[in-house]
């Protein structure tokens, strides 16, 4: 009997360690040596020429950050656009799934339709959107038309990056919107029913039920917004052929480690970047996940 | 509910509205993308196009020829991610549910962990590592390292916890082991949590820019997200070419959004509220 157990024990770990064996190899190689080698990278400065030779320059990476002024150009760009993108597309998502939740006809046309832009190549979303924001483009043809100033969108670098924002409120907003949709299905139906029998209207359920039984979720939506902000790459470097420009207008985190690494060659100090921005968004991620078991345990 | 009903007209204005904002953008590139470049110079707004043409996507194939060669590229990264995703993330995912073996559960908190780990720490590394392989400028330079990925480990995992056990005990008294067991019995059970994955991977992979922007450098090895940022380049202000070749890349995920689109809901609010 003892010899029988062992055995299929011995099968199990065999069997469990051949199933795992290919994702232990590739994200071993391509997660956890990166990691490693990552920290590594950003303790020293990288000579690529020839054969890759380092130096161990301890925290000189880091201390050069404090007077890099693209880099305080590139966290303002990010501030600012947090400010306004995550708002806008948080209430905008709230708006449109507590509108498609309502029992209205035609809601899973509108719910395809409104995802659309969340399926579409980030490359390919750009590119329209230049299309429209040119000079002569829809954009400042439907601003001349209602009587408002037009703009040379993908040049002037006081709009270059509202346009940007534009672009990725119009196409984020749908995922969140999805999200807000599957929460306000799990809103108990007797929080509601309740209210009712206490005479509320729409309106008052709305900001009592809805909303702070969403906290949890909008949090959730909030904190992704804000780490979709720092890792924004693909829109500015489309946007501004990979420089950034107009005037750094659209400079991003990512845009600018990649410069340094790839522009430059100097990958120690990019790889010192690219561990901050990380560390930055592990913190994030880690204080929503804390709170958000608390809310979920109350 | 009165309430409701009485504002029942202002709703559906508010979601046609709103629809009419996502489709314009699309519509409009459509439309420009069937008009000569005359047309869309001398500017006036009109969708419609008033001369209907399919120059452009002709020129466009015959102007950058390395374009239908791109549309490969991204074709065989996109399904090759793809398939390579759904057995070995399915395997480990079935490995951590069901199979009890030492390391099991570090292995879980360490895919959990991994999760949380933004890209970005990684692109720099990654290059070097693939530099150092020999792979820049190959297939196998992008496919390889985004060939198992720790999100959809993680939602196997939880699909399989849920399975119902019976089966798996029925069919191994008749002599599968667990590799027929998990090929024959429980893959094809987990259709609905397969087909979300297969979008999802399929979509980031075909869509991905970052990574083949850095990997390739060779005009040969470009794929659809990169090739169409230098033809913007190359063509600048030639907005009908761009805007058919920005239709070509849209088309396959537009067909498998459509198709597939209610897995597409479940896996959201899946990896949303993990």
């Amino acid at each position: 009997m003892a010899k029988t157990f062992t055995k299929s024990k011995l099968r199990d770990m065999a069997s469990g360690y051949t199933f795992m064996s290919p994702v232990i190899i590739i994200l071993g190689c391509f997660l956890l040596l990166p990691i490693a080698y990552a920290i590594f990278l950003s303790f020293h400065k990288v000579n690529l020429l020839g054969t890759v030779s380092y130096k161990f320059t301890g925290t000189a990476n880091f201390e050069r950050m404090l007077d890099d002024p693209r880099l305080w150009i590139a966290l303002r760009n990010t501030a600012k656009y947090a400010l306004i993108v995550v708002p806008s597309q948080t209430i905008l998502a709230l708006l449109l799934a507590s509108i498609l939740n309502m029992k209205l006809r035609y809601r899973n046309f509108f719910r395809i339709a409104f995802y659309l832009p969340t399926v579409t190549s980030s490359a390919v979303l750009v590119l329209i959107f230049m299309w429209i924001y040119n000079s002569n483009g829809l954009l400042n043809y439907l601003l001349e038309l209602v009587g408002l100033p037009t703009y040379n969108w993908l040049g002037d670098p006081s709009v270059a990056l509202l346009g940007i924002m534009i672009m990725n409120v119009w196409s984020t907003a749908p995922l969140f919107m999805v999200i807000y949709l599957a929460a306000l299905q799990d809103i108990p139906e007797n929080l509601y029913e309740a209210a009712d029998i206490d005479g509320a209207n729409a309106w008052h359920k709305f900001w009592r039920i809805t909303v702070p039984q969403l906290k949890p979720v909008t949090f959730y939506v909030i904190v992704m917004g804000i780490i979709g902000t720092f890792q924004l790459f693909d829109q500015s470097y489309i946007f501004s052929a990979g420089s950034g420009g107009p005037n750094n207008a659209t400079l991003t985190m990512v845009l600018l480690i990649y410069q340094y690494a790839f522009k430059n060659l100097d990958m120690g100090y990019a790889s010192a970047l690219a561990f901050l921005l990380a560390v930055v968004i592990m913190l994030i991620t880690v204080v929503q996940r804390l709170i958000f078991r608390e809310e979920r345990l109350n | 509910m009165r309430a409701i009903d009485r504002f029942k007209p202002l709703f559906y204005v508010l979601l046609s509205v709103y629809a009419l904002i996502t489709f314009v953008p699309f519509l409009w590139a459509l439309s420009a993308s069937f008009k000569s470049l005359p047309e869309i110079v001398s500017g006036g707004i009109h969708l419609i196009p008033k001369h209907f043409t399919l120059d452009n996507y002709r020129t466009i194939f015959r102007q950058e020829p390395l374009f239908g060669r791109w549309f490969l590229n991204s074709a065989i990264i996109a399904l090759s991610v793809t398939g390579f995703n759904l057995i070995f993330n399915s395997m480990a995912g079935y490995a951590l549910a069901r199979i009890k073996f030492p390391g099991s559960s570090l292995m879980f908190y360490s895919i959990l962990a991994m999760i949380m780990i933004p890209g970005q720490l990684t692109i720099i590394p990654s290059y070097l590592i693939i530099k150092e392989l020999g792979w820049l400028n190959s297939y196998q330079a992008i496919i390889v390292p985004m060939a198992a990925q720790a999100t959809y480990i993680f939602m196997m995992r939880q699909f399989f916890i849920n399975f119902p056990k019976e089966l798996e005990e029925a069919s191994e008294l008749d002599g599968l082991g667990k590799f027929g067991l998990f090929f024959k019995v429980v893959l094809p059970l987990a259709k609905p949590a397969l087909a979300a994955q297969t979008i999802f991977i399929f979509m980031g992979a075909w869509n991905e820019f970052l990574k083949p922007l850095m990997l390739m450098s060779e005009k040969t090895m470009f794929t659809l997200s990169v090739g169409l940022n230098t033809f913007k380049g190359q063509y600048i202000s030639f907005w009908n070419y761009i805007m058919a070749a920005s239709i070509i890349m849209t088309i396959p995920a537009l067909l498998i959004y459509i198709f597939f689109n209610r897995f597409f809901v479940q896996g959201i609010t899946f990896t949303g509220t993990k």
